[in-house]
């Protein structure tokens, strides 16, 4: 998928287009994988908790997306970073040898072919405060209106947008070892 | 856990989730951060009493002007580097041109003056208190961009920190100039600076640990 495309997809999912939005997260997904194995040669088994932290951040995050400006920039700045804390919360250097300013590295390569993760960021929900993990349960896995949500839970409609934003971002903050 | 899945609860729903401004937090920040800084002047340390005749003359528009216009620089640093992927372009240009001006100015001062005139152009009367007050004067601010900070995503955490501190720094210098007695331009552009750098550099340490995500 052209990075055009991929662009067009996200920014239709900012407006709320969630198919498009869930074809901009795949094909991301795509990149990410990709340029994580050929950087993460030694450690293949941390590719796919790593494409998943940074989906995550990426989603987090996409309000920081300014449209005027290219996503792959800002998409590479996120990977990045994501792939230097890691790095570096396991002391690991050497794979940093190759610099890892070419924004067009993140898209050159593809994988589509997804392992098992091994952390299983379902079970990190159970982590979550009631009110924030009912609310992406209800809206997020089990697909629900906000009002038949609402209804469900007893929770007033912007508890539970508010639920569901503080949710995964508690998620992400302990994906990231926080 | 499979991937898909995670991309199918992130895409679900998507529309009805809680939208974040970007921008609303940090000018919460700003704004409440001003507003302590402003009270905790008030009430620690007096307006200037002779404020009314030296509003407009040229050392207090100098001091202001240096310190605001590093202000608003480095508040536009802090905006880029909250958005992943921003460079910084000629920003550091625009960063240092308030510098720059402000040591031209005063080694014309020192340079025009009486030699036994320099040390006292220097020092002034405050030296010793100067920069120490205008960092205390930057901490609501600081605080407050750190703050709005974490809820964007700032990728290069020591210099983010570095940029955060040095704007509550410069807001810091804004409100201290209203109590501060010094107008010669060579003890503005060494102990303001100086002033404005030490949250700048705190920023710098506290970056990489309080601003990751």
């Amino acid at each position: 998928m052209s990075t055009e495309r991929l662009q067009e997809l996200l920014i239709r999912g900012l407006d709320g287009d969630s198919r498009a939005y869930g074809e901009f997260l795949s094909g991301l997904s795509g990149h990410l994988r990709g340029f994580l194995i050929r950087r993460l040669s030694g450690f293949p088994s941390d590719v796919e908790d790593l494409v998943q932290e940074t989906l995550l951040a990426v989603h987090t995050k996409r309000h920081t997306y300014d449209r005027r400006y290219p996503m792959v920039a800002w998409v590479h700045a996120i990977a990045k970073y994501k792939l230097v804390d890691y790095l570096r919360a396991r002391g690991i250097r050497d794979a940093l040898n190759d610099p890892l300013d070419q924004v067009d590295e993140l898209f050159s390569d593809t994988a589509a072919e997804a392992i098992e993760a091994r952390r299983d960021i379902m079970k990190l929900l159970d982590q979550l405060p009631a009110k924030q993990r009912m609310s992406i349960v209800h809206t997020k896995l089990e697909g629900l209106s906000v009002e038949e949500a609402a209804r469900l839970t007893g929770m007033s409609e912007s508890a539970l947008k508010v639920g569901v934003h503080r949710g995964l971002k508690a998620l992400a903050a302990m994906v990231a070892g926080k | 856990m499979k991937t898909d899945r995670l991309i199918g609860m992130l895409a679900t729903g998507v529309a009805l989730e809680h939208r974040v401004d970007p921008w609303r937090g940090m000018s919460v920040a700003i704004g409440f951060g001003a507003l302590c800084s402003t009270l905790l002047m008030l009430k620690l340390i007096p307006l200037n009493p002779d404020l009314d005749k030296i509003l407009l003359v040229p050392g207090f528009l100098q001091k202001l002007g240096f310190s605001a216009a590093i202000a608003v620089v480095s508040l536009m640093v802090v905006i880029r580097l909250s958005r992943p992927g921003a460079s910084l372009g000629s920003l550091w240009q625009a960063l240092s041109l308030p510098v720059v001006a402000m040591w031209l100015l005063a080694a014309a001062v020192m340079f025009a003056a009486d030699p036994d005139a320099r040390a006292s152009l220097f020092f002034g009367k405050t030296w010793k208190v100067c920069p120490l007050l205008i960092a205390m004067l930057s901490a609501p601010v600081f605080v407050g961009t750190f703050w709005a900070m974490r809820e964007l995503a700032p990728t290069r955490l020591r210099l983010s920190g570095a940029g955060a501190g040095l704007f509550a720094g410069a807001t810091g210098a804004v409100v201290y100039c209203f109590h501060c007695p010094e107008l010669d331009a060579p003890f503005i552009a060494f102990w303001y600076l100086l002033g404005m750098l030490i949250p700048a550099f705190i920023g710098a340490l506290l970056g990489p640990r309080l601003l990751r995500w």
